[in-house]
């Protein structure tokens, strides 16, 4: 089975050492997802497989045989931008806006992931559903950095839109 | 990266073959991994996918749970069973790393992951793990996050992990498959190594062997501690932690299994400090007698010297949580 990167189909890299970050920007040509450190460190590469987000750098783009991946690029348009692209532009969720590509993949996720109930180091009793506080988003968002520090601006963005969609 | 044949596994047989060659490795979430091959830290002529193999689900067995080695970080801290009888299990996984490492990590990939050791990570600087017989650049060098127990004169690196600690206090089993199809077990306890003469051998696992399971034992009463310090309040390996399950009756201790994380080249068990322990009324005077157990051999290299007192505090801290004295 082919790779599907925002529902286009591609036939997976004949060379395996391709990643998965650099065969979305280079074999698909979808370059919204971004390079920081490419050590899963940074967190700018974030992508959501089947809906599940991780660091595409740190992941082998053969290993992603059936999987559907999805970018920035296939979370919305400048037509139509998801809630937590509007969000972000009205937040001022970034200056220079390279990690946000990866931000907002995260963020995406994040949502998803309270709304399982998973738990994070945030949620006291992990035994407990975890609650929609500040510290839960900052707590699930650690892997994402901004070294433009606008960290409260995403936190106020992530927020806004949680709290209307869970 | 150096070039390699990629090859995916499609049954433990055939994977446990594929693994055997000496220049292959198994690759499972790969976060760690690939990491290291980007490095050229790893270089292996042949990565084995695991991924494709039926081993990624928990199971109730023999009154405790089965965790499949393909089982990823998130859905473990995330399942229910884990969260009400092992939530040492679930604290110390979110402890760790973060929402999208947890995603892919894998519970055998996890035991398996190796060392930040700076000196181990470049391969312009000597390392006996890495190149055995190169030397130990850490010991006179940089050592902030390296061990003060278990030591040798080849290696201080730690083993990095949570996840492995909970499971060392829990004594929870490792299930390996060998690749001559036979199976065993190996308690966490024993699975990894200290360093000694062979810092490049850090657990008990052979050629051909692939980790198919951990086997946490039926649940205990009592309360359940993961205490980790770093030097970030998330994202950052441990400085110092602590695993600990301690059950009072009457006001004394009847249960006390405790794990350390970030002080040795293994998640650090010593039974010693149960006996001292269970029996025993909570008291600091009784946990600082503990701490003399653990550091009785503790050794600093400069500039993890900090250690040492931190152990103390993390292990007293962590005891009064668990028995609800107050400092």
């Amino acid at each position: 089975m082919p790779i599907s990167i925002n529902h286009q189909p591609y036939d997976l890299p004949d060379d395996p050492r391709v990643s998965l970050l650099d065969f979305i920007r280079h074999d698909a040509g979808q370059s919204g997802t971004k390079k920081g450190c490419d050590h899963g460190q940074c967190g700018a590469c974030t992508v959501l497989v089947n809906g599940v987000r991780i660091n595409s750098c740190l992941s082998l783009a053969v290993m992603h045989d059936g999987d559907e991946v999805t970018t920035i690029e296939g979370l919305g348009t400048i037509d139509q931008p998801s809630a937590l692209q509007k969000a972000f532009l009205e937040h001022d969720g970034f200056q220079c806006g390279y990690c946000t590509p990866g931000q907002i993949c995260s963020a995406t996720a994040l949502i998803e992931e309270i709304r399982a109930g998973w738990p994070s180091d945030a949620t006291g009793d992990v035994e407990q559903a975890p609650k929609l506080t500040d510290e839960e988003i900052r707590e699930r968002m650690s892997g994402n950095l901004c070294r433009c520090g606008a960290y409260p601006n995403i936190i106020a963005a992530i927020r806004e839109v949680a709290e209307t969609e869970l | 990266m150096k070039p390699f044949d990629y090859q995916r596994a499609e049954r433990l047989e055939h994977a446990g073959q594929l693994v055997a060659d000496s220049g292959a490795m198994a690759i499972a979430g790969g976060t760690n991994l690939l990491d290291l091959m980007k490095l050229q830290v790893e270089t292996p002529a042949t990565l084995v996918d695991l991924g494709a193999l039926p081993l990624d689900t928990i199971a109730e067995a023999d009154g405790g749970l089965r965790i499949g080695a393909l089982v990823t970080n998130t859905l473990t801290a995330a399942d229910a069973r884990i969260r009400g009888e092992y939530p040492l299990l679930a604290r110390a996984i979110l402890a760790g790393a973060t929402q999208q490492l947890r995603n892919k990590a894998t519970t055998g990939g996890n035991l398996c992951q190796r060392t930040r050791c700076y000196y181990f990570t470049n391969i312009d600087q000597p390392c006996n793990k890495r190149d055995p017989g190169s030397g130990c650049g850490a010991i006179k060098g940089i050592a902030r996050l390296h061990a003060i127990l278990g030591t040798s004169d080849q290696c201080i690196a730690t083993y990095p992990g949570d996840m492995a600690v909970a499971m060392c206090a829990l004594d929870a089993t490792v299930e390996i498959a060998g690749g001559d199809g036979s199976t065993r077990s190996v308690p966490v306890r024993d699975f990894h190594l200290l360093p000694g003469d062979t810092p490049q051998r850090e657990n008990v696992l052979e050629d051909g062997d692939i980790i198919t399971a951990v086997l946490l034992p039926p649940p205990v009463s009592g309360q359940q501690i993961y205490r980790k310090v770093r030097e970030r309040s998330s994202y950052a390996f441990a400085m110092c932690s602590v695993a600990a399950i301690v059950d009072q009756a009457d006001g004394t201790i009847t249960r006390a299994d405790l794990a350390f994380g970030g002080l040795a080249h293994k998640p650090w068990h010593d039974p010693r400090i149960g006996e001292l322990l269970v029996g025993a009324k909570p008291s600091l005077t009784l946990f600082d007698k503990a701490a003399d157990l653990l550091l009785e051999n503790a050794q600093g290299y400069g500039e993890n010297d900090y250690k040492i007192p931190l152990a103390r505090r993390a292990l007293a801290a962590a005891l009064c949580d668990a028995t609800g004295l107050t400092a």
